[in-house]
């Protein structure tokens, strides 16, 4: 945390992208190692151990890594289940990894220090992006034309028609950006409220007197901690949800 | 008005949208849970449905909280 250009302290410095090692740039574009993408690395390496050690044993009594990775298995599974059907079993290792890597990036951010890789806009919407990028090919490559009957739903009349089209069109493109904003928002204003909570206590304790109720921000923190922490298990649940529903459309585009 | 401060006000009245946001979700939960606890066997396969809805009320204010974003960083 550092101080901002007013004096105090700056919320927003947490997000800051920082090179750490040496500037390496390929096609003009500069690929060095930042903190985010250090941090993605360690995501990533985290899922591979989680899955990796967690599957290795399989014990038919679970430890705690076996059942951790069983129980997101199966929370997945049945989420893809309930929303796509068996046919929608296809998409589960997509869902899977979407879900087990954002999960991971908000857990990871949490930590103290630790940066918060979903909090940077382009990786949320490169996801949506994926998402909304395999709804309309797997879409179009199964149904062709039958797919744009997604936008006009049946038993509509034929004044309303036009209206509704519009509407559908509207809802379908903004879908990318809502999934993407969601949890972007969710986990900077989450990561915000945590370091101005944070900067009450710096000013509380340098103001003379007033430093008596600098433990209440205290008391806030732990507590809007405990919230963060169920806001980042839910928005990657939210995430995976979402991807679900929105590929069933892919699978069955008539309403 | 000074365009500084204009941009700060706006910023400021996009918190009542996340206010409503904030209405749309406790109903979802709300009517949520009266349903769960009349019919409680049949709670537990709507729980996906009630955060999906909450999902969907959420993002709308939490496009409220992105105009104020670019308010306060961005215009």
């Amino acid at each position: 945390m550092a101080s901002g250009p007013s004096g105090g302290i700056d919320p927003i410095h947490q997000f800051a992208i920082t090179r750490l090692g040496p500037s390496v740039s390929l096609f003009g574009n500069d690929i060095s190692l930042t903190n985010a993408s250090f941090f993605m690395i360690v995501v990533l390496g985290l899922a591979y151990l989680l899955m990796i050690y967690g599957t290795r044993q399989r014990a038919i009594v679970p430890g705690r890594l076996q059942s951790a990775a069983e129980s997101v298995y199966e929370l997945v599974h049945s989420t893809v289940a309930s929303t796509m059907g068996q046919e929608g079993m296809k998409f589960l290792p997509l869902v899977f990894s979407l879900f087990i890597f954002v999960l991971l990036c908000n857990l990871v951010g949490l930590i103290p220090g630790a940066y918060t890789v979903t909090s940077q806009i382009v990786v949320t919407f490169a996801l949506a992006l994926l998402v909304i990028s395999v709804v309309i090919i797997y879409g179009i490559a199964k149904h062709g034309l039958h797919f744009f009957g997604l936008f006009a739903p049946s038993g509509v009349p034929k004044a309303l028609l036009p209206f509704i089209v519009l509407i559908e069109v509207i809802s379908f493109l903004s879908r990318p950006i809502s999934l993407a904003m969601r949890l972007f928002a969710n986990m900077l204003a989450g990561h915000i409220a945590l370091k101005v909570f944070a900067g009450f206590i710096v000013t509380l304790s340098a103001a003379g007197a007033w430093v008596a109720i600098a433990p209440l921000p205290l008391i806030m923190i732990v507590a809007l901690y405990a919230l963060e922490l169920l806001v980042a298990c839910l928005q990657a649940f939210v995430f995976a949800v979402l991807t679900c529903i929105y590929l069933n459309d892919a699978l069955h585009p008539g309403h | 008005m000074d365009a500084e401060a204009a941009k700060l006000i706006g910023a400021g009245i996009t918190a009542i949208g996340m206010g409503l946001a904030a209405m749309g979700v406790g109903n979802i939960f709300g009517s949520f849970l009266s349903g769960a606890l009349r019919n409680p066997s049949a709670a537990d396969s709507q729980f996906t449905r009630a955060f999906i809805g909450a999902a969907l009320a959420e993002g709308l204010g939490i496009f409220a909280f992105v105009v104020a974003l670019i308010l306060i960083f961005v215009a």
